[in-house]
């Protein structure tokens, strides 16, 4: 177990290395470095001197290790809008996308799951027709104009539902939350509801490929001669052995939300990290962008990694396996 | 007659799909006594576990029982709605399935799969139910039952599960046992002790118990009665003794026949000729017909079943009446 | 079903074959029906459109947010409306639907080529170069695009090239895994074999015998990379990375419209986004069929 903990850890510090070397191409050899650390406001003579001071006259592979160490010590540069250390900017921010993801995370399991375990129990009737059919258009639609129409009917036309930003907060452990008053939970509904759409059709077919692979196994019809009821059978017997590719799945989906976040903070207004990545890469805040790359990049990671983890400790038979 | 535990009398279990009714148990009776052990015989797709799974109202959709009767220690289970069914499965009459490696819920720890079926049908504390697993679990022969309950399924070889499959099965002393082919997929040592306590165990208890299987010689060595059946039908049925030495029914001659035996070393097996028929849209008749040497026109209008001797039934036109070589 | 069974019919063709399997879900056919009618619209725009949105001289700023079936000045009849610059949002909408198909396509065409070539590659070199491309496609993958996209852009900056770049990084990956995992079930076919015995260039080997066969599970990817590529390309361009304003896609139409939805003015939003999903939804149905027709095992 402790070995297999290590040799993941080494691949994620790769991938790691990996990504640095690739975001820091991006930055100083496609992009113009110059461009990318200095404010666009900066004069020639003002130019000169930073080029200097950041040491873009030496050769890349020690800028390489520059940058490296500025990343080993939280150090990513001041973003030229906010004239704050970019690291702290994100940091500000993280906490909004965090409970949007969140949230939108359990609202696909919320109805994710109920609705995958009615079509696949009922496979041939017309509810569940309908939200296999269904589930297909919370693939196949653009989540921006989702989002769009989301606020166009219960924000314009019904007006139930705030629009943008996040609404009243609360402090707790020093962080500011909208989701423990109502008026932020009001804000969130929808740019939630935006961003779990995709998540849910997906959590949806899961369950329900889940339960129609398992249903005809012998172990189900053995529960049901040991005389169980259907909801035990149901909720017991195949709930636990669908959840664990279940829970795999929207742990490594928790990634992809955050990334899209970046799409419904737009839409909504929300100010996350995605919506300021976003407007930085508009107005070029380039040590913003870099920081927000290395962040995600972190993030991802350590998702997967506590993915495999997780797996490891649901499933009795991997986790065997691993012991032995 | 209260020793009669099972009574099936012209059970037809019918599946309609899409391209057609398949009868894939057409017209079965049986009966079983208290104690007494009743050896199903048939190929894959005769109908024999269609038959099992009948008896105790776990027919899949699109599966329905059409007709007949199942009755139990007095009820005719056919008549009973799902809920009083559940208090009889798993109860009084308990099935123990083909694949041990399937049967158990693999994500699931042996003493949840056993405490459950406790409680689903008496009323005892958690801990109570605890104790009767664990000694039912010693009862089949699992060294250390009580580490062995707190393991997962995937732990045990394939004989110790269909050993806990068994012990789940006896958790409350049930009447009668229908067991699908329990050890065709375990090596012939271990099916052998599986079969040596199995029938210890119905005869301590006075289960009755219904052993489905294509192996005649489990069958020889198991049963007190043996039911034959071909394509959703029962062709011959009598004492164990009487069928497997004076078969009469063609297709008994040729099952018996097909078993390799020491007497009949040097000598070719026989085989069946052809294959089972489909029994989608089957013709009406003897399904038999198209493989028997002795048919002829007779057999195109269904055989009824005759008394060939006493206890020894049989559907057939055209009984073989000698030995078979 | 099996078109084997039926030998009395003597054009049967593969072609036929595929047409007849194809032609099973109308559903389907609708699908294609609708992307051959989008794809002449966009093609024809410049016939077709009632005006042309980017001469300047053809707008009138005095005819700006006009709501759907409003007439003009002129006398033109805006059957979807104006947008804020007074644009005819029907014509805007046939443009926008040239960029978008134009981008989605001509970015899933380069994809496919790169990435299948990448592909077979890996499967008939092994060795080292396996290694680094297929770490390569694992690396990729494990990224949502999304992500991958705004990286790129955020590197390189706006622009129909830019995005259409980022489109390929983002999309290359999964022809390269498509096209391997089919390179690796034909190389151990006999007629591999018998061109390699025939000492046949390896080149030749690779693409003109083994990429043939490979094809059926390239094109399903495809069609459904053309459709994710449209999204994609309208996510960027509604977030302001995409296309430029002097080129605008559906994406961009959407982005420009949102403005006004609030106080009510749905049109200028509504109608591009409309356009897009019957696009997107028309495509997703022809490949979700092309996939069980071209791949009966992938059939459930």
């Amino acid at each position: 177990m402790i070995a297999w903990l290590l040799r993941r850890l080494v691949q994620a510090a790769f991938v790691v290395l990996a990504m640095t070397v690739i975001v820091f191409i991006g930055v100083n050899v496609i992009g113009n470095p110059v461009d990318i650390l200095i404010s666009p406001e900066a004069d020639q003579a003002e130019r000169l001197r930073i080029i200097a001071n950041l040491g873009l006259d030496q050769p890349l592979w020690r800028q390489y290790l520059h940058f490296l160490v500025g990343l080993l010590h939280g150090d990513l540069g001041r973003s030229f809008v906010f004239n704050e250390p970019a690291l702290r900017l994100i940091g500000q921010r993280m906490p909004a996308t965090m409970e949007l993801a969140v949230t939108a995370v359990l609202l696909s399991i919320v109805i994710g799951i109920p609705l995958g375990l009615y079509a696949g129990l009922y496979p041939d009737g017309a509810a569940g027709r309908s939200i296999m059919a269904g589930s297909i258009l919370g693939f196949s639609l653009p989540s921006f104009w989702v989002g769009l129409m989301l606020i166009m009917v219960f924000a314009v036309q019904l007006g139930w539902l705030p629009s943008t930003g996040r609404g009243a907060t609360r402090e707790l452990f020093g962080v500011q939350w909208s989701f423990l008053t109502i008026d932020g939970l009001r804000h969130m509904a929808m740019p939630a509801l935006n961003l779990a759409l995709g998540n849910i059709a997906l959590v949806l077919r899961l369950t329900r490929a889940g339960v129609r692979e398992n249903l005809p196994m012998d172990y189900v019809k053995f529960a049901r001669a040991k005389g169980l009821s259907p909801a035990r059978v149901v909720f017991v017997h195949v709930m636990k052995n669908i959840l664990i590719p279940i829970v795999t799945v929207i742990g490594l989906e928790f990634g992809s939300v955050i990334a899209f976040a970046v799409v419904t903070e737009s839409v909504f207004a929300w100010p996350g990290m995605g919506k300021l990545i976003i407007d930085s890469i508009n107005v070029l805040d380039r040590p913003v962008i870099v920081a927000y790359l290395m962040v995600i990049v972190l993030l991802f990671i350590a998702i997967n990694l506590i993915v495999d983890l997780l797996y490891t400790v649901l499933d009795p038979r991997v986790r065997l396996e691993s012991q032995e | 007659m209260s020793d009669i535990t099972l009574e099936v009398r012209d059970l037809a279990t019918h599946f309609a799909t899409r391209a057609g009714v398949v009868r894939a148990v057409d017209g079965v009776s049986f009966s079983i006594a208290r104690g007494q052990v009743l050896g199903l015989v048939g190929e894959s797709g005769s109908g024999k576990s269609v038959t099992g799974f009948s008896v105790l109202g776990l027919v899949d959709a699109p599966g329905r029982i059409v007709a007949g009767s199942v009755v139990f220690r007095g009820t005719d289970l056919t008549k009973l709605d799902e809920k009083a069914l559940r208090r009889l499965r798993g109860n009084r009459i308990a099935m123990i399935f083909q694949d041990p490696m399937m049967t158990l819920n693999p994500v699931l720890r042996i003493d949840t799969q056993m405490i459950e079926t406790v409680l689903a049908h008496a009323q005892v504390s958690r801990a109570e139910a605890r104790a009767r697993a664990r000694d039912a679990l010693g009862m089949v022969g699992i060294p250390s039952p009580e580490e062995r309950l707190s393991a997962y399924p995937h732990q045990f070889s394939g004989g110790m599960r269909q050993r806990v499959a068994i012990a789940i099965a006896l958790l409350h002393r049930p009447d009668l046992i229908i067991a699908d082919e329990p050890t065709t997929a375990l090596d012939v040592t271990i099916q052998a002790q599986i079969l040596a306590e199995v029938q210890k165990l119905a005869r301590d208890h006075g289960t009755a118990l219904i052993w489905i299987t294509h192996d005649l010689s489990v069958v020889a060595g198991l049963a007190d009665e043996i039911a034959v059946m071909y394509a959703g039908r029962i062709v011959e049925t009598g004492a164990v003794a009487t069928v497997l030495d004076r078969p009469m029914h063609p297709y008994t001659h040729g099952l018996i026949g097909s078993v390799p035996s020491r007497n009949r070393r040097g000598q070719n097996l026989r085989q069946i000729p052809g294959m089972t028929p489909s029994l989608l849209n089957l013709p009406p008749g003897c399904a038999f017909r198209t493989r028997c040497a002795r048919a002829d026109g007779a057999c195109e209008s269904d055989p009824p079943e005759n008394e060939a001797a006493p206890g020894h039934f049989l559907r057939c036109f055209h009984p073989q009446l000698e030995i078979a070589a | 079903m099996s078109a084997t069974a039926l030998p009395k019919i003597r054009e049967e063709t593969p072609f036929r074959r595929f047409l007849h399997d194809y032609a099973q879900s109308k559903l389907a056919v609708l699908g294609l029906v609708v992307v051959i009618v989008i794809a002449l619209l966009a093609l024809l725009a410049p016939w077709i459109a009632p005006q042309n949105p980017y001469d300047l001289a053809q707008l009138d700023i005095m005819d700006g947010r006009l709501p759907p079936g409003a007439q003009s000045m002129g006398g033109m009849t805006y059957w979807l409306g104006t947008d804020d610059q007074g644009r005819d949002m029907l014509s805007g909408i046939l443009y926008g639907l040239r960029i978008s198909l134009g981008v989605g396509l001509g970015s899933a065409i380069i994809a496919g080529i790169v990435g299948s070539a990448l592909g077979l590659i890996a499967a008939y070199a092994g060795g080292w170069a396996e290694t680094v491309i297929m770490r390569l496609v694992d690396l990729q993958l494990s990224f949502p695009a999304i992500l991958v996209a705004l990286m790129i852009l955020a590197f390189l900056g706006k622009g129909v090239g830019n995005v259409m770049l980022a489109l390929v990084i983002v999309e290359w990956a999964r022809y390269a895994r498509t096209a391997r995992a089919a390179a690796l079930v034909e190389r151990r076919r006999e007629y591999v074999e018998a061109a390699e015995c025939l000492a046949l260039p390896r080149w030749r080997v690779l693409f003109r015998h083994m990429l043939p066969n490979c094809l059926p599970p390239l094109i399903v990817i495809g069609t459904i990379q053309v459709a994710r590529a449209i999204t994609l390309e309208a996510t960027l361009s509604f977030l302001g990375l995409g296309v430029p304003i002097t080129e605008p896609s559906l994406g961009l139409l959407i982005a420009n419209g949102y403005q006004y939805m609030l106080s009510g003015k749905y049109w200028i939003s509504f109608y591009p986004g409309i356009a897009l999903l019957v696009t997107i939804m028309a495509i997703n149905l022809v490949g979700d069929q092309l996939r069980d027709v071209l791949n009966p095992r992938l059939r459930r």
